[in-house]
């Protein structure tokens, strides 16, 4: 058999793969979103968008993603500087920080739930260190900042380490000489974060980036868990017109949006933390 | 003005002694070159008065300020780097004008100092370009003009030519040391090729095992190599030795001739000649060819004198086979002695 082929046959498999599980289901909810028993049309997505919980679910999902993102960014920056930094017990530290990554984001959820719960952890300490008379009910709609602040922090716990492993992985690739030329021109420890670390990270941070506000447009399961209907987000809308409502098209329609979404978020991403040609490590 | 002055500086990694008692004065001005084969410690010395590693004991001293508590960045100094270590994501101009920035000089002043040192590197027309868009040898001139730009008192350099081209090499080793001589600046040099010591320096400290063996000008640690390491690292190919046994006072006995020497009481001393200043004659050392190389402006034999490997540069007319029979003189003045106890060479 001829080389020239040999490349193109042993991406076959994964090729198939990726057009039946993926592209195949695609198109069929594509379909669904644009179709209606007439034909070609924009009706579910005018019927999606006009309901009123939607503007509702857009907002709270692109305002969770912005509350989140950014600290998850800071902080997985500093815990893969720590980390680098480590001498002894540096794999330790870094399995520790990512044992979140091993738990569905359905159990972050429910971890949550069992500290913010009116029966939970918190109410416990608070009542036990005489702070309460009587266990809060933290999480209602009589406190919508609290629902946020809760599931801030369960996303935050949940999914920080992921970046922190693309940033730690990133890091790692960044030859120690370019700090010490830094250093010996005179760029203090901080300059040297923002001059040299920051910059030569960009690949990973664009993929760590495009990785994570993804999956923040799609939370859905820890907002399930700790907000219930207090806090509607788009894929909670998906959910809820595939399987409350029955109603295929809409459910296709705001997956459709998400995606929308999704792409121009990465789209965004990678424009701004472009590697100019030749500037590459 | 600014003199380095190195006192009894030590460093120690965990049980490894990298270097031990190190006393080196190096002039205003002055190209020093250290120079040893790896793992000797010239990197850590560098490093030493770079900042970058900070010593076990003793004490560095550029100018009249003693430095070896200041950060990098407070000694004066500039360095270029094994690997350039130009900065990839920045302009050639960005990286020139890197350590001017973070001194926060005016915009015009950076401007005019990175065309200035862009221009005596000959790299005016790369300052738009990345590093990963320029050649070794052009990122070589930035990491050059980088540090020639800082203005510094001292400009240090770990093996700067070690990642070029032969030819490019050459080519760079003659610039260096004419844009070094014209910034007055200091500068060490560290490097493990001796050719390129001896053709840079004013002065060479050559460096084994932690400690400095010599440090002269490159003739005088050419022809007067202080110990039997240096004889034998100097020079390619290195320096001859033979025993030498006692025949009476000033008198040894050296393969069966005998030679006027130095008047020690030693058991026995070591004959050192170098390859280039033995001569076919009528008297002298007795050898025997074993390999014979002709290298067009020279003919290398490899020969034996008394059962010790020997070496003789000869004039590329004569013909030699192996196994031929040479009687080869040494120049009386260029013979040294060592002390194969000390190791240490015995004045005549």
């Amino acid at each position: 058999m001829s080389t020239r082929y040999l490349p193109y046959i042993l991406i076959l498999p994964v090729t198939i793969f990726l057009c039946v599980f993926f592209l195949y289901p695609f198109v069929l909810v594509a379909q669904q979103a644009f179709w209606s028993d007439t034909g070609f049309t924009l009706d579910n997505f005018r019927k999606v968008v006009g309901h009123w919980k939607f503007p509702i679910s857009l907002k709270n999902t692109l305002l969770l993603a912005a509350a989140v993102v950014p600290i998850q960014l800071a902080l997985a920056l500093l815990m893969a500087t720590m980390v680098n930094n480590m001498g002894r017990g540096r794999d330790l530290v870094l399995y520790v920080w990512t044992i979140p990554l091993g738990i569905s984001d359905l159990a972050a959820g429910i971890i949550w739930l069992a500290i913010f719960d009116q029966s939970g952890f918190l109410n416990s300490m608070m009542s036990g260190l005489g702070l309460i008379d009587r266990p809060m009910n933290l999480l209602s709609y009589q406190s919508p900042g609290l629902v946020f602040l809760a599931i801030m922090l369960a996303e935050i716990w949940r999914a920080t380490a992921i970046m922190l492993v693309i940033l730690v992985a990133g890091i790692g690739l960044i030859p120690k000489e370019y700090y010490e030329a830094a250093e010996v021109f005179g760029a203090s420890p901080w300059k040297r974060f923002t001059r040299i670390t920051l910059p030569l990270l960009r690949p990973s941070l664009s993929t760590a980036l495009v990785l994570r506000v993804i999956l923040a447009f799609e939370v859905f399961a820890v907002v399930q868990a700790l907000g219930g209907t207090l806090f509607p987000v788009l894929m909670g809308e998906t959910y809820n017109y595939q399987f409350e409502l029955l109603n295929g098209r809409s459910a296709a329609a705001v997956a459709l949006i998400i995606l929308a979404i999704s792409i121009a978020a990465t789209l965004v991403i990678l424009r701004v933390l472009r590697v100019p040609k030749g500037a590459t490590i | 003005m600014a003199e380095i002055q190195i006192k009894n500086v030590a460093k120690r990694f965990g049980e490894y002694q990298a270097l031990s008692d190190i006393n080196l004065t190096i002039a205003d001005q002055e190209f020093m070159v250290l120079l040893g084969a790896s793992g000797c410690g010239k990197t850590t010395l560098l490093r030493i008065i770079a900042g970058l590693e900070t010593q076990s004991t003793g004490e560095v001293w550029i100018g009249d300020k003693r430095v070896d508590h200041l950060p990098p960045k407070d000694r004066g100094i500039a360095m270029v780097f094994q690997n350039y270590a130009v900065f990839p994501h920045l302009t050639v101009f960005e990286n020139i004008g890197f350590g001017l920035r973070m001194q926060k000089l005016p915009n015009d002043e950076v401007t005019r100092r990175v065309q200035r040192t862009a221009e005596l590197m000959h790299i005016e027309q790369l300052l738009k370009r990345y590093s990963g868009e320029l050649s070794g040898g052009q990122r070589q001139r930035v990491a050059v003009a980088r540090a020639l730009a800082m203005e510094p008192d001292v400009i240090l350099m770990d093996e700067p030519l070690s990642n070029l081209d032969a030819l490019l090499r050459l080519e760079m080793r003659a610039e260096l040391k004419g844009v070094l001589a014209e910034s007055k600046t200091t500068a060490i040099y560290v490097t493990h090729d001796q050719v390129e010591a001896m053709s840079l320096a004013d002065r060479i400290s050559v460096m084994h095992q932690g400690r400095i063996v010599q440090a002269a000008t490159p003739v005088e640690v050419y022809r007067n190599p202080a110990e039997r390491f240096v004889a034998g690292f100097i020079g390619n190919p290195p320096m001859n030795f033979v025993t030498a046994r006692p025949e009476g006072k000033g008198r040894w006995n050296v393969a069966g001739q005998s030679f006027d020497g130095p008047a020690s009481d030693a058991g026995a001393l070591e004959f050192a000649i170098r390859p280039e200043d033995l001569t076919p004659a009528e008297a002298g050392l007795r050898a025997t060819a074993k390999v014979v190389e002709p290298l067009g402006a020279h003919l290398l034999v490899t020969c034996e004198v008394d059962g010790a490997l020997f070496r003789a540069v000869l004039d590329s007319d004569l013909v030699v086979k192996p196994e031929d029979s040479l009687t080869l003189a040494p120049m009386p003045d260029r013979v040294r002695w060592f002390d194969p106890e000390t190791t240490k060479a015995v004045a005549v």
